[in-house]
């Protein structure tokens, strides 16, 4: 059994430590024995939409974003869309969950259209108005209630349509618009969400539940060995803590 | 505080008394470095005779160099100094350019550094720009090495000067994950590098419209690198070449000296007296610093970002076997509130290399997990977030060797004020 990502544009968006999420989902798989492997995808390359169990992309900076946006929809598209009904896991964090939308509505300049895979849209205020920026917790109801934590910064408003299930409720932060309590975006087997800090290493079970969901296209039902996450809930807690103040 | 109620009462006192001193005033900007670049132009400087006014380390916001003017100035509204060097903050700088009608601007890099504070590092730059395009009469000193900076400096009509090092044996070989400025400005490609230093600091080139990294005016040839001992290079200057030995470690020091160099250069300064300004100069607090506790050595070593703490790992394990680190996180304002960062510096380099790893500040189990990802055995670690009880521990484990002190920001100052408190150190530059 191997785990096979692909990791869309790895220099361009790259921010936040968006690399922990791919540390977490390829220790999380080689722990319990499991081979995993991140092939990078660039702008330019092509993209191969049978070959992978989980696509991941991470956020950028505008410039960044942009030119992504313009490869994305001009060549991995449509490659893209048909893996994620083949039942392959999507996972993009911030600027890339923005992309994941209708479309992208910058505070200046033309809108970027996005791919359409999460029924949302997404609108920049414009500098004036703050940057939601902070400590998150969210309820995840995904994973039966459990706590999610992470760090979002983002200047970006973003509205859920009727077609996708928010990842949670916000507890402590701002979460996709800072005013619905809404956090993230789900459409079946494909997932967006502002937690950066990065997301999956302190939140194993999201992590797991990434990993199982992602073999599940080719292996079926895969019920992963549990493991020793004594580190991961320390750090879980703490930065529940954090979020809620304390030092 | 005094500076902020001044600010109040007299918008421009900054203007009024800045204007007042003799040979002007200099200020240095960047991610990293400026506090250690600040600091050694001033150590030049009053070697070649000049008397400087210069901010505290930290206080680089506009409050903090109208407090530092004030202190100097008597009542009758006359300045004691011939020459202001400030740090400035690099979101600051667009405030505080106008005022100060700077005579030469020192911009060192820039690194993807406290983003939730700043916005995104095209901003700053954007803002730079800004800044720049307004400034007359100044000479900009610019690394060479950083393509953003450089693309930055090159499009000002003023005068510029450029440092930079030339010797590819200081290469690292490839990109680090840490490199933040990897695409050319202007179409987005990735550059070719013909030498990598550190970050996104090195030679390079954009295959497709030709932009390059602009050939430095004063440049460090010949490097021999002497771990946490510092290193020795021969300057290269449009005056003269010279050998000089330096105690600040790393290659990210060399540009602070370079920086410092070129713009003691432009202040008419001669080469030797360069030379022995930087050959005698000390690291700033928690930049190097080192600290006796009952018999041991304990080095401090300031690691705020990832290109700056990959450089600092690297420094350590050249400089010992086995080291026994303490490594302390915090996520206060002054250090960035979002420590995402640490997922982007090369711990994996530490696994299998490390006696111990102490590890605390408030983020403690956040970098215990980061570490623990990083192949870094449960039984090498060792978690509490308390600061004091932490350094007593690592001092313990170091089995009369030296003790590597990783902290950021905030936790380099409380842990300093913790040595003082013992009589350790001393207090940090005020002078």
């Amino acid at each position: 059994m191997e785990l096979r990502i692909c990791h869309l544009y790895p220099d361009l968006l790259n921010l936040y430590g968006d690399r922990g999420n791919l540390i977490a989902l390829t220790n999380r798989a080689r722990w319990r024995g499991i081979a995993a492997s991140v092939t990078e995808c660039r702008l330019g390359d092509p993209l191969d939409g049978d070959a992978y169990d989980l696509y991941f992309i991470g956020g950028g900076e505008d410039r960044q974003q942009r030119l992504a946006s313009n490869d994305l929809r001009a060549r991995k598209g449509g490659i893209l869309t048909q893996a994620a009904q083949a039942g392959a896991v999507v996972l993009a964090v911030c600027g890339g969950y923005q992309l994941l939308g209708h479309y992208y509505r910058p505070a200046e300049g033309d809108d970027l259209v996005g791919l359409g895979l999460l029924d949302l849209t997404t609108a920049h205020p414009g500098p004036s108005v703050r940057r939601l920026i902070g400590n998150i917790v969210i309820s995840s109801t995904l994973l039966g209630g459990a706590t999610v934590v992470g760090f979002e910064n983002h200047g970006g408003r973003t509205r859920l349509g009727p077609g996708a299930a928010p990842l949670g409720n916000v507890i402590r932060g701002f979460g996709n618009n800072g005013e619905d309590h809404t956090e993230g975006g789900v459409s079946r087997n494909v997932y967006g969400t502002y937690l950066h800090g990065p997301l999956l290493p302190k939140n194993p079970l999201f992590t797991d539940h990434l990993i199982t969901t992602a073999l599940g296209r080719r292996h079926g039902q895969v019920t992963l060995q549990p493991l020793d996450d004594r580190i991961e809930a320390e750090a879980h807690a703490s930065a529940v803590l954090r979020a809620a103040g304390h030092k | 505080m005094p500076g902020r109620v001044a600010r109040g009462l007299a918008p421009d006192v900054m203007r009024t008394l800045a204007a007042r001193l003799p040979s002007g005033t200099i200020v240095v900007t960047g991610t990293n470095g400026k506090t250690t670049t600040t600091r050694l132009i001033a150590h030049i400087l009053s070697v070649a005779g000049f008397s400087s006014v210069h901010n505290r380390a930290g206080a680089n916001l506009a409050a903090g160099i109208t407090a530092a003017l004030l202190q100097r100035a008597t009542l009758g509204g006359k300045i004691r100094g011939d020459v202001g060097i400030f740090e400035v903050d690099e979101a600051t700088l667009p405030i505080v350019q106008p005022a100060l009608q700077p005579r030469a601007i020192v911009l060192t890099n820039l690194f993807r550094d406290q983003l939730d504070r700043y916005g995104e590092i095209d901003i700053v730059a954007g803002r730079w720009e800004t800044a720049l395009s307004n400034a007359a009469d100044v000479a900009i000193i610019f690394n060479a090495d950083d393509p953003l900076v450089a693309s930055v400096a090159t499009r000002t009509m003023t005068r510029r000067v450029a440092f930079g090092i030339e010797d590819s044996s200081c290469s690292i070989g490839t990109l680090e994950h840490a490199a933040d400025a990897r695409h050319c400005y202007r179409c987005g490609v990735l550059y070719e590098y013909r030498a990598v230093y550190f970050g996104h600091m090195g030679v390079y080139r954009c295959p497709q419209c030709g932009t390059a990294r602009p050939s430095p005016d004063v440049s460090a040839h010949e490097v021999e690198a002497r771990g946490l001992e510092g290193s020795a290079f021969t300057l290269r200057t449009p005056h003269g070449s010279a050998r000089v030995k330096t105690r600040l470690p790393g290659a990210y020091n060399l540009h602070n000296v370079l920086a410092a160099a070129t713009c003691s250069l432009e202040m008419g300064v001669a080469l030797p007296a360069i030379v022995q300004g930087i050959e005698t100069f000390a690291p700033a607090f928690g930049r190097a610093e080192r600290v006796q506790v009952n018999g041991h050595e304990a080095v401090l070593l300031l690691a705020k970002n990832p290109a700056g703490f990959n450089e600092v790992l690297r420094t350590v394990l050249r400089d010992s076997d086995q080291p026994t680190v303490l490594i302390a996180i915090n996520d206060l304002t002054a250090d960035g509130r979002d420590i995402s960062w640490l997922w982007d510096v090369d711990f994996e380099m530490l696994a299998g290399r490390i006696r111990r790893a102490i590890i605390t500040g408030i983020r403690a189990h956040d970098m215990d997990l980061r570490l623990k990802h990083a192949g870094v055995p449960d039984e090498t670690r060792a978690v509490t977030t308390d600061l004091a009880q932490a350094f007593d521990l690592a001092i313990e484990s170091t089995n009369g060797r030296r003790l590597y002190v990783l902290p950021t920001y905030t936790a380099m100052l409380q842990l300093r004020k913790i040595l003082q408190r013992r009589g350790l150190v001393t207090g940090f530059w005020e002078d």
